[in-house]
């Protein structure tokens, strides 16, 4: 391997580790950036010819610190202020601890800040996968639907507020902790659920963001062991470990029953399944956790008839408690039709569609719709079909109600 | 830094208060003025009068104009404030989520300018 391709390796895994250093010891997310580029530019040149250090990431850190200060005092030729900023950055700050702790702890600062619960939801998601995952605003805009500038522009708005509001590069303290860390893992789940069912358009899934969200899960589990990170990670594995059951060879969507099981990835199963126990042996696990579980139970049904039901409805009713929302009700519905007949789950959906709380929800159709069919409610099922229809946005998920409605024609 | 804690409520449920927990709540306030002077972070601290003792002015090309009430009409009101120091924006959530107020209506934080 030569040196570039050496330096391309480092960038890929030490890059984001670096910047988080950087940005701690510069106080500023925008000088930080472009003190990584500038170190990097500098290995470009200097590796080649003298070898890799001994220490890479060390050595960026310090050559990126060293930049930026040198940029900062060159511009303090022209703005006097700036010369106080170099002087105290220059000052009192240690040079780059190789501690793996410490840096560790400064990929988790960053976290920390870029889901911080004063910054807009979807700044946050965009500051995330910019400065955590290194994604560009081009490839945050494509992923979200958006355009590059909406995008740059909420990263402006979001490192503008950090700096005037004060948002600290820590890590939250305990007290802190329940409230922050919620909200980093509702980023994290949002990106794998925008890669895992892309909100519109045509294709089901997005697979570089679940990857990405996967990535960070695993980091944030191995920085901060907390039950419900264990959780999230948990599910996503066991989600993701569906994906390529969940599409036919056309494209087309394939519900949990009628999928392969064959084609279920066991290698994350085990790995979920096994983090789903150890939150649960934590007991002070909460709704990723609950739903990771719901998600281990179907995986270890070898057949969509093996599944134990009865648990399932259990975890919903203890996940209702939990985290009670409207779409919680409706899987729970679901699971009580598997577990008690068709009419049993109808009189729950029934009731949720009553109090309005889901009339515009397409899977509340579908599944009412479903119920109907099984009960041979023939016309019933159609409307159903035809309202969750109107109202379905992606395209697999379209055509599936279309197959539906068809066979119910022929019927 | 300096961070200014805006208690907002709905002032309309302050008469409807019963005596015993209209005097809970002062005491609440009492010890939360106390442990933030006991730690160094209060700055400063008023209580206002309600909303229809306000005046709203407004100077155009020279000439004042006064109008009776607050300037916006919203189903919370200003009702008093902290001023704070804070070390970072993590430190002033800690000490606004203590304001007894922010269990029955919200506080807003906002950092001072500093010039």
């Amino acid at each position: 391997m030569g040196a570039e391709d050496a330096i391309a390796e480092i960038y890929r895994t030490e890059s984001r580790r670096v910047l988080a250093t950087l940005i701690r010891l510069l106080s500023d997310f925008d000088l930080a950036e472009e003190a990584l580029q500038d170190a990097f530019a500098t290995a470009l040149e200097k590796w080649p010819e003298e070898g890799l250090p001994a220490n890479p990431r060390a050595w960026l850190v310090s050559t990126g610190r060293f930049k930026a200060l040198d940029a900062l005092r060159r511009r303090a030729r022209f703005d006097a202020s700036l010369e106080q900023i170099a002087e105290r950055l220059g000052h009192g700050v240690t040079l780059p601890d190789p501690d793996e702790e410490s840096v560790e702890d400064d990929q988790l600062r960053l976290i920390f800040t870029c889901c911080h619960p004063a910054l807009p939801p979807d700044a946050r998601l965009a500051l995330t996968l910019r400065e955590v995952c290194g994604l560009t605003t081009e490839e945050i805009a494509h992923a979200f639907l958006s355009t590059p500038p909406t995008v740059a522009q909420r990263i402006v708005r979001a490192k503008a507020k950090i700096r005037d509001a004060g948002i600290p590069y820590r890590v939250p303290e305990w007290a802190e902790l329940p409230d922050r860390l919620d909200s980093v893992l509702q980023v994290i789940y949002l990106v794998f659920n925008e890669g895992y069912s892309a909100s519109s358009g045509g294709s089901l899934t997005r697979h570089d963001l679940s990857a990405e969200a996967i990535r960070l899960g695993r980091l944030l589990v191995d920085l901060l062991p907390e039950p419900e990170a264990v959780g999230l990670l948990g599910l996503m594995l066991l989600h993701e470990s569906r994906r390529i059951a969940r599409t036919s060879a056309e494209g087309e969507l394939v519900l949990l029953a009628e999928q392969d099981r064959m084609r279920w990835n066991q290698e994350q199963i085990v790995e979920g399944t096994a983090l789903v126990e150890r939150s649960l042996a934590s007991r002070r696990f909460g709704p990723y956790t609950l739903q990771a579980a719901i998600a281990a139970v179907h995986a270890e049904a070898s057949t969509a008839a093996a599944t134990d039901w009865a648990q399932i409805v259990g975890l919903y009713d203890v996940l209702a408690r939990v985290d009670p929302s409207p779409v919680v009700e409706l899987n729970r519905a679901a699971a009580v039709a598997m577990r008690d007949g068709p009419a049993a789950g109808l009189v729950l959906i029934d009731a949720i569609l009553v109090r309005g709380d889901l009339a515009d929800y397409h899977l509340a159709h579908s599944a009412r719709a479903d119920l109907l069919r099984r009960l041979g409610r023939t016309g019933e099922a159609r409307i159903a079909y035809e309202r969750a229809l109107a109202l379905a946005r992606q395209e697999p998920e379209r055509r599936f109600l279309e197959r539906r409605l068809a066979e119910l024609t022929a019927a | 830094m300096k961070y200014l804690c805006l208690i907002y409520s709905d002032e309309t449920q302050w008469p409807k208060l019963a005596k015993a927990e209209s005097d809970k709540m002062m005491a609440e306030y009492m010890d939360f003025t106390e442990s933030i002077k006991r730690s160094g972070q209060h700055v400063g601290s008023n209580r206002l009068q309600p909303t229809h003792t306000a005046t709203t002015i407004r100077t155009r090309n020279g000439k004042t104009s006064t109008t009776d009430g607050p300037f916006a009409e919203t189903k919370e009101q200003l009702g008093g404030y902290y001023l704070i120091e804070a070390r970072d924006l993590n430190d002033a959530i800690q000490v606004g989520s203590r304001i007894p107020g922010a269990r029955y209506g919200s506080i807003e934080v906002r950092p001072i300018a500093e010039m």
